[in-house]
């Protein structure tokens, strides 16, 4: 297990939380909830070692296309980045219905 | 007893059974008596320290009540192969349920007022696990081990003081069935004493770790521990008993086990019929810590509107 | 579905309220120590809220997060929330429990205090099962198994579909320690016949066979929670069972039911109507 930690700063409040998916094989759970300093907060546990790099990659992608200063955690079972995203995406498109 | 195969549970029930009236069970791999046992703990008196059979019990108090005393053995003719090593199979889960039941039914029809106090019932644990086998599977083992579980927990509820004493091996399903539904749960200090939900060597296989692996794992894990010493720092037990022989006790150990036994159904007949107190001991605040965080959030979250 | 979308689309619309839910965050302690990856509700959803316009509560098991195995936290949420009902209906106030069950049995990272928190839900649903029926549902095809399928075995009435399994061991540790002659778990057919849904409905060790399909469980619960409770429990109709296996042994000699086959358990244990029990 790996644990993994990024941070944007300069988000827009939010007031709302959201969770999606299980930590079941190739999937994750995402938690989202507003972060109290104005910054986006990003932690993963994942079961698979040595794919820093690519969840770098996903996580930028996913804060340029959301705006909310949250803390979310994701606890990752061999997602793929696709998957990743998806679960993400749900995860922000709950809190904004 | 003569060709029958020797286990710890045979030995314990034996010398729980004596004075007693052997009650026929239906089965031979399970053991069923009616037998004095005090009510009291009984005085500290000194005992010659020599082997069983050379040295016959002094006179005991046994003025108490009767307690049902039940245990599983190996039986090689057992018509269900697959659970002729002491294992609990079909018939030894319905044939605990039946004697249990037959004791709950015993006291609930006696008509005398007051009414007595409920028989006590002590499970003499020594079971190796549940039956591993298809037709096991196919007539429902599921529901054997269940009926028995059931049985327990009936008596526990109607107010018989339920004892488990741990001699040998508390296996998994085996134990659920047999013992884990107890007022309290005593266990011996002895080399083979073990509480687990599966043997090293399938758990081995299971998680795809080598034995030495699991092993190592088990000493920084302290729920995966196999010993008894580290399972009494989880807060199941009611009272672990150092330095008895589990294969051959001498008298003045037996009195001691006996006095445990005595004690641990005064403290049940005092305490309430659910498995509270198991929650209550110091090992459980520390060991435990999640399971009483999640009893109070979840109590405290329930009518929460 | 999963077992939170479970949850929600049984009980009345809008009436789902979780608790102990992803946020309260109470993970497993153990596993993060073992280098597994945990999930905040550890794999089991407890819900309250209304079913039939009834005070009900849900525990439902996720079997995608570790086979639906049974940890501390896991199995101490739903043993919890038994005992919780059981005070509420003690004081009058019925609460409806429902319980889904796909589980692998205790998660043996956890070994003792998972077989110890299943046995205090055995203690509850003995307790509970006196003032409410409590249903058990098993629906996937991750099956019910160890000591999780002693749980089944309490419940006053058990729904199955097709794909489901019931069985106290798995094959897989069957053929594990018993060899592959005694079961060879890669045989799905063989598997089928004798644990799944249709044979345990078919032989009485289920009571309703449905499709996995929302309206028909709703109407199979509905339908439990209307017989109300029996007079006697599955799991307490000791002198049938015990007849029944020692007539097999009887007339097997010496090793019970060498030849007995799925079909022939079906005509020899048939199924009899819930109501007659």
């Amino acid at each position: 297990m790996e644990q993994l930690l990024f941070e944007y700063p300069d988000r827009k409040p939010i007031d709302r939380r959201a969770h999606a998916g299980v930590v079941g094989s190739g999937d994750l759970e995402v938690l989202l909830e507003p972060s109290p300093d104005g910054a986006l907060h990003v932690r993963v546990r994942t079961s698979v070692d040595g794919y820093g790099q690519v969840w770098k990659n996903v996580i930028d992608r996913f804060a340029t296309r959301f705006e909310g200063a949250a803390t979310i955690e994701i606890n990752d079972f061999g997602a793929t980045p696709g998957t990743v995203m998806l679960r993400l995406e749900q995860a922000a498109e709950r809190i904004r219905a | 007893m003569t060709a029958e195969p020797t286990s710890r549970g045979r030995v314990w029930f034996e010398i729980f059974a004596q004075g007693g009236t052997v009650v026929p069970s239906g089965a031979a791999s399970v053991l069923v008596a009616d037998a004095p046992l005090p009510d009291a703990p009984l005085p500290d008196a000194p005992l010659p320290d020599a082997p069983l059979p050379d040295a016959p019990l002094p006179d005991a108090p046994l003025t108490g009540t009767t307690a049902r005393v039940l245990a599983v053995v190996p039986d090689p003719h057992n018509p269900f192969p697959r659970a002729r090593g002491g294992e609990v199979g079909l018939l030894e889960g319905w044939t605990l349920a039946r004697h249990v039941r037959a004791a709950i039914d015993a006291d609930t029809a006696d008509e005398t007022e007051p009414p007595g106090p409920r028989r006590p019932l002590l499970a003499i644990v020594d079971v190796t696990s549940q039956a591993y086998g298809r037709r096991e599977e196919m007539l429902g083992i599921h529901l054997a081990c269940a009926a028995a579980a059931d049985a327990y927990a009936a008596a526990r509820l109607a107010g018989h003081p339920v004892i488990a004493l741990l001699v040998g091996k508390a296996m998994s399903g085996a134990f659920l069935a047999h013992g884990y539904q107890a007022n309290r749960i005593l266990a011996l200090d002895a080399p083979g004493v073990v509480v687990h939900a599966m043997g090293p060597e399938a758990a081995a296989r299971v998680t795809r770790r080598t034995v030495d692996d699991l092993h190592r794992l088990v000493e920084a894990n302290l729920p995966m521990a196999y010993d008894i010493r580290s399972y009494r720092k989880l807060g199941f037990l009611h009272a672990l008993l150092d330095g008895i022989d589990a294969d051959a006790p001498t008298p003045a150990q037996v009195s001691r086990v006996r006095s445990a036994v005595a004690q641990a159904i005064d403290d049940a007949r005092r305490g309430p019929r659910d498995l509270s107190n198991r929650l209550a001991s110091p090992e459980a605040m520390h060991a435990r810590a999640a399971s009483l965080e999640v009893r109070r959030r979840l109590a405290e979250q329930w009518d929460e509107r | 579905m999963t077992a939170r979308e479970r949850a929600r689309a049984v009980l009345d619309e809008g009436s789902f309220r979780e608790l102990l839910g992803p946020f309260d965050r109470l993970e497993s302690p153990w596993l993060p120590r073992q280098g597994i990856v945990p999930q905040s509700d550890d794999g089991v959803v407890i819900a309250r809220g209304t079913f039939d316009g009834d005070r009900a509560v849900v525990a439902a098991i996720e079997s995608a997060f570790q086979g639906g195995s049974m940890g501390e936290v896991s199995a101490t949420k739903i043993a919890c929330a038994l005992d919780l009902a059981r005070r509420d209906c003690n004081a009058g106030n019925t609460v409806r429990p429902i319980l889904f069950l796909e589980s692998g049995g205790v998660r043996l990272q956890e070994a003792n205090l998972g077989l110890g928190a299943i046995a205090e839900i055995h203690a509850a649903l003995v307790a509970l099962r006196r003032l409410t029926p409590v249903v058990g549902v098993i629906a996937g095809p991750v099956g019910c198994f160890g000591g999780m399928s002693l749980a089944a075995a309490l419940c006053t009435t058990l729904i199955v579909t097709r794909e489901a399994r019931l069985g106290m061991n798995g094959p897989e540790v069957i053929e594990q320690e018993a060899g592959i002659t005694e079961l060879d778990a890669a045989d799905r057919r063989l598997v089928w016949s004798l644990i799944g849904g249709a044979q345990r409905h078919a032989t009485g060790f289920a009571d309703v066979l449905v499709d996995d399909h929302l309206p028909d469980v709703g109407r199979a619960l509905r339908e439990a929670f209307a017989r109300g409770t029996p007079p006697r429990h599955r799991s307490a109709d000791v002198d049938r069972y015990l007849a029944r296996l020692h007539d097999l042994a009887r007339t097997a000699d010496g090793d019970a039911v060498a030849s007995l086959t799925p079909d022939d358990l079906r005509a020899a244990w048939p199924r009899e109507h819930t109501d007659d029990r």
